[in-house]
């Protein structure tokens, strides 16, 4: 058994939590990217286009991650496909956000009077116009709580890819654990460190609704 | 030639047949009141004229445009037409300069010294020169359907559609809006109104048209219709 002192223990994970916050920037900001491309098709005037991402969105978010992540890392190589851990996990979280992050903003495109979408048609906007201009920055103010709740959900998300042998926090918490036989200040310095990631997101996204509340 | 000439319009949603062959002739620089009771299809119409609606069967020509069940080009439609709705749909994250210059820039491609411009001119048309950073939530229902009619009139449509414009408003600031169209009339612009204002329609109207179960009942000028009603449809709806 290799010796650890307490500052070797915290350092380590705090290097494996770096991994930790790039997937989840990472994810998120793919997740995000193609989220917004579900969403501008998720209400398009195409019933195909709509039919489709309905599909999508109804895959991705009625499996277990854990599963994607598997079919993911496990999977593709089988067809041939070459996938190292962080791109299997990259890939899944990817899919998994851009379902959920589509599926919340559509709710928050539908909360936009039909007023503004007639407003704008009468001025002879097209559709891409309508969506630009008039309907996502309104659209935009309402979904800001409820995506940086899931921005929160997402970084506790990641712990997953552990599974799949990427070393991020979680995993690196098990190695240690491993090797010092100390479970429960490990984990529990894991649990410390998620919280740190997660509590300021949560208060900034309160504190962002208030100031959008406040500034209509 | 006539501005805006509809023959034979027909929507149905689903077994309801709103409009049943609608004939419609609005000449340049005319202002057109559109009466009846609720359900009768005027908004309907209205709607239609600018591609709101689809319709089912007919046609509809507007300054050049043509639109009918098959084909329409909405974009070069609503180009010419304006729209000011009952519930204003001003865009609320944008100032009332903001809103009169967003279409202009975006679907124009006016340049946005030029779009400011228009909109201080349209605001000051209005009566609201000095609203230009206000937001819509800072002013009052009245002010905020001058704003509506200063967005529309931006784009320099053919003929304005005012659809109930007074209906959501205040009786007090009713009279601020009736203003500014009556100011529109007077300056030759062509408008489709669909309204429940009887006195005002028969003071600026070139032309009623009274409409009843989907089709135009009754049409003239307001002497006509108000003064001696010939179906007992319209004289009940105006008594």
């Amino acid at each position: 058994m290799i010796e650890f002192t307490f500052a070797q223990i915290v350092e380590g994970l705090l290097l494996a939590a770096r991994w930790t916050v790039l997937l989840s920037l990472v994810s998120f900001i793919t997740g995000g990217v193609v989220g917004l491309l579900l969403l501008v098709l998720r209400v398009s005037n195409s019933r195909l286009l709509r039919s489709l991402v309905r599909i999508y969105i109804e895959v991705f978010q009625g499996t277990p991650l854990l599963l994607q992540l598997f079919i993911v890392y496990f999977g593709l190589p089988l067809l041939g496909i070459d996938v190292s851990a962080w791109m299997a996990a990259t890939l899944g979280l990817t899919f998994f956000t851009s379902a959920y992050l589509a599926e919340i903003w559509r709710g928050c495109v539908e909360a936009v009077p039909k007023g503004q979408w007639e407003a704008s048609a009468s001025l002879a906007m097209n559709y891409f116009e309508q969506l630009r201009h008039v309907i996502l920055p309104q659209a935009a103010r309402i979904a800001i709580g409820p995506t940086v709740g899931f921005g929160v959900q997402a970084i506790k998300d990641t712990a997953l890819v552990s599974i799949i042998g990427f070393a991020e926090l979680t995993k690196a918490g098990t190695q240690i654990t491993n090797a010092t036989f100390r479970p429960f200040l490990v984990y529990g310095l894991v649990a410390l460190i998620y919280f740190a990631l997660c509590y300021p997101l949560t208060r900034y996204a309160r504190a962002l609704q208030r100031k959008w509340h406040a500034a209509r | 030639m006539p501005l805006v000439k509809t023959e034979g319009v027909e929507k149905q949603f689903g077994a309801h047949h709103v409009l049943k062959g609608i004939d419609l002739t609005v000449e340049r620089g005319q202002v057109v009141s559109i009466i009846g009771r609720s359900g009768s299809g005027k908004s309907t119409l209205l709607r239609a004229l600018n591609g709101l609606e689809s319709i089912d069967a007919g046609s509809i020509e507007i300054d050049g445009e043509h639109v009918d069940a098959r084909h329409a080009d909405l974009r070069a439609l609503r180009l010419k037409v304006g729209m000011v709705f009952q519930q204003y749909n001003l865009f609320p994250h944008l100032t009332a300069s903001e809103n009169v210059m967003l279409a202009q820039t975006v679907v124009k491609k006016t340049s946005r010294k030029e779009a400011r411009a228009i909109a201080q001119q349209m605001l000051e048309r209005v009566g609201l020169g000095g609203k230009f950073d206000a937001y819509p939530d800072q002013l009052s229902g009245g002010q905020q359907q001058r704003v509506a009619i200063a967005r529309a009139l931006a784009m320099k449509p053919s003929v304005l559609l005012c659809d109930e414009i007074t209906s959501a408003l205040d009786p007090e600031l009713v009279g601020e809006v009736l203003g500014v169209v009556e100011s529109l009339a007077r300056e030759d612009m062509t408008l489709i109104m669909v309204t429940h204002e009887m006195r005002f329609a028969r003071a600026v109207s070139d032309n009623v048209v009274f409409m009843h179960e989907g089709r135009v009942w009754e049409s003239g000028p307001p002497e006509e219709i108000f003064g001696r009603p010939s179906t007992v449809e319209l004289r009940r709806f105006i008594q």
